[in-house]
């Protein structure tokens, strides 16, 4: 077994997801199929190797620091589940 | 007349002769779109008034003589770019009525030259997937044959077009998303360079593999779509800052002096015979057209799917951390604190395949197995790239399947994921290595499914791909060739 319910589960956790227990089987025994199948990269030696984690060679991307408009505040707000005019509104945080 | 039927160029010469209006061409699309869609399924939003709208406002600019390189020609696009007056789903129940408080850079250079937006397509949700099964609005269906996928994720932008639904369309490109659903559907589909269009305001799914294209009737009409769309874009800072040279220009050229990559790992176990037969006697017509062929190697192939499979995952699941039900998007309003907010939101709004690789992802990236997966796949994912840079020191560009099979029914795979991620074998290569690839029509299989042969070149080398591809169009026969769905 590449990886475990229990593994699957803090995984879950980590990703603020919530899953049943019918969930956790399906999804370990899909993961675990997965996993298996790119275990195939161990068959290389990249000892020495670079990562490529951008295809293209950018430096920091600069611009100018000048002032602009930015979004409007009620255009901002205007898809949130739950706003009051200002502000958007989430379950409290600190009791 | 049969109005929708016509590519964007021929539209655009009867609208420039005085023949033909934006309104009447506007008209016709929507008629092919209430005889069709009931069959196809390709759109999530489809927005008739404001296409009159648009259309009527692009005969006022033709007649005052501002006409842009699109004006008046009915263009839908994606659920996955952001339009401002349009919802955006995503494919996805947790932006079910997100309307963008911006255009993104795509959809404003479609708008600037005068374009009609008529509406928004079916996808998987957030791009995952390669049928377009897991759009939470519908599956689209193939026009070629009744209950077989359109392919994906830009499963609906591929059936749109074949469906004469609209003149031609934009997609979005992962790993394959444009190039896999253009040759099922049998249009033309093309996959940029990384950075040669921008991706601002294009839903982010895996930021150093999504890339922005068109999906079109032909190859002429590819080319001027890349016209359009391409070039740097300051809110986009992995656009390259790099000329556009008229893509429609070097088209007419023969291929005298081109050399053609034939990669022998692209021909291997599990490819269709009526896939490869089509895809050799393509090679052959860019030999009559002048080009020189040879076997090329691309030796670490095998890899792809295992590389893609941990690297873009990995990026969707810090891409999608967003959706937390706060700023927009569902929201579970039962929930009663933040971190079960959150929880209930995601768990609900997101769909089953989205959540797989958000966990895969997460695990991959997490403590103690980051070497293991992400590190070792960022590393071979260089040798992958240095293949073809290795490749294209002996030729100009590779031409190979597109996918190892034609369209397949609707349901076929999809209870196992890793099967259908292993179909998506040949196009990843081109989104891990950054380079530009296309899908050209070129033939079809017994049952009348369409087969397109894919081709890559170097980086910013989208010319090759296009003049060569234009050359196969002009030899195959197989272009004007229409589904038979909605005839009389």
């Amino acid at each position: 077994m590449k990886i475990t319910r229990k593994e699957v589960e803090h995984v879950a956790i980590l990703a603020r997801l919530e899953l049943n227990t019918e969930e956790v089987a399906r999804i370990t025994a899909q993961l675990d199929n997965i996993l298996s199948y790119v275990a195939k990269l161990d068959e290389l030696d990249t000892e020495g190797v670079a990562v490529t984690t951008h295809t293209q060679n950018i430096a920091n991307a600069f611009r100018e620091d000048e002032a602009h408009e930015s979004l409007d505040r009620k255009k901002a707000l205007a898809n949130g589940p739950q706003v009051n005019g200002e502000v958007f509104v989430v379950p409290r945080v600190i009791t | 007349m049969d109005y929708f039927s016509l590519t964007l160029c021929e539209a655009l010469q009867q609208l420039a002769s005085g023949e033909l209006t934006s309104v009447q061409l506007t008209e016709s699309v929507l008629s092919r779109i209430d005889t069709v869609e009931d069959r196809v399924s390709s759109f999530i939003t489809l927005d008739r008034e404001g296409a009159l709208i648009q259309a009527e406002k692009a005969d006022g600019l033709r007649r005052e003589g501002i006409a842009g390189r699109l004006c008046g020609m009915p263009i839908s696009v994606k659920d996955v770019l952001c339009t401002s007056n349009m919802q955006t789903t995503c494919g996805s129940r947790i932006l079910e009525n997100f309307v963008p408080p911006y255009d993104a850079t795509v959809i404003e250079k479609l708008k600037e030259e005068g374009a009609v937006i008529v509406g928004k397509l079916a996808m998987d949700e957030f791009a995952m997937g390669s049928t377009s099964e897991n759009c939470a609005y519908g599956v689209p269906e193939n026009p070629w044959k009744q209950g077989y996928v359109a392919g994906g994720s830009s499963g609906g932008s591929a059936a749109c077009v074949a469906a004469d639904e609209s003149l031609a369309s934009l997609g979005s490109d992962t790993g394959g998303s444009i190039r896999q659903p253009a040759s099922l559907c049998g249009v033309v589909g093309m996959k940029p360079t990384y950075g040669r269009v921008s991706r601002y305001g294009l839903v982010a799914f895996a930021s150093s593999l999504d890339q922005v294209g068109p999906l079109t009737k032909d190859v002429a009409d590819c080319a001027l779509m890349m016209n359009v769309i391409s070039g740097y874009d300051r809110r986009d800072s992995t656009s390259i800052n790099k000329p556009v040279p008229d893509y429609t220009e070097i088209l007419h050229t023969g291929l005298e002096g081109v050399t053609v990559g034939v990669p022998v790992e692209y021909f291997g176990e599990g490819l269709d015979p009526e896939v490869e037969k089509v895809v050799r006697s393509g090679i052959d017509m860019l030999r009559d057209a002048g080009a020189r062929v040879r076997e090329v190697s691309l030796p670490h192939t095998e890899y792809c799917v295992a590389v893609y499979y941990l690297i873009a995952p990995a990026e969707a699941s810090s891409n999608l951390a967003r959706y937390d039900g706060v700023r927009y998007g569902y929201r579970d309003m039962k929930a009663d604190s933040l971190v079960d907010m959150y929880r209930k939101s995601r768990s609900h709004g997101f769909g089953d395949e989205v959540k797989r690789r958000i966990l895969i992802g997460t695990y991959a990236l997490s403590a103690g197995y980051y070497d293991a997966y992400y590190k070792k796949a960022s590393q071979v994912r260089t040798l992958i790239k240095n293949d073809f840079a290795e490749a294209f020191g002996q030729c100009d560009l590779v031409v190979s399947p597109v996918t190892p099979t034609p369209a397949w029914k609707i349901g076929d795979k999809a209870d196992d994921p890793l099967a259908l991620y292993l179909s998506d074998i040949l196009t990843i290569s081109a989104n891990l290595a950054g380079i530009p690839g296309l899908s050209v029509p070129a033939g079809f299989n017994r049952e009348g499914l369409p087969i397109g042969i894919q081709m890559q070149a170097a980086h910013f080398n989208e010319e090759v791909l296009l003049r060569a591809a234009w050359n196969l169009e002009q030899r195959a026969g197989v272009k004007g060739r229409k589904p038979a769905i909605g005839l009389p």
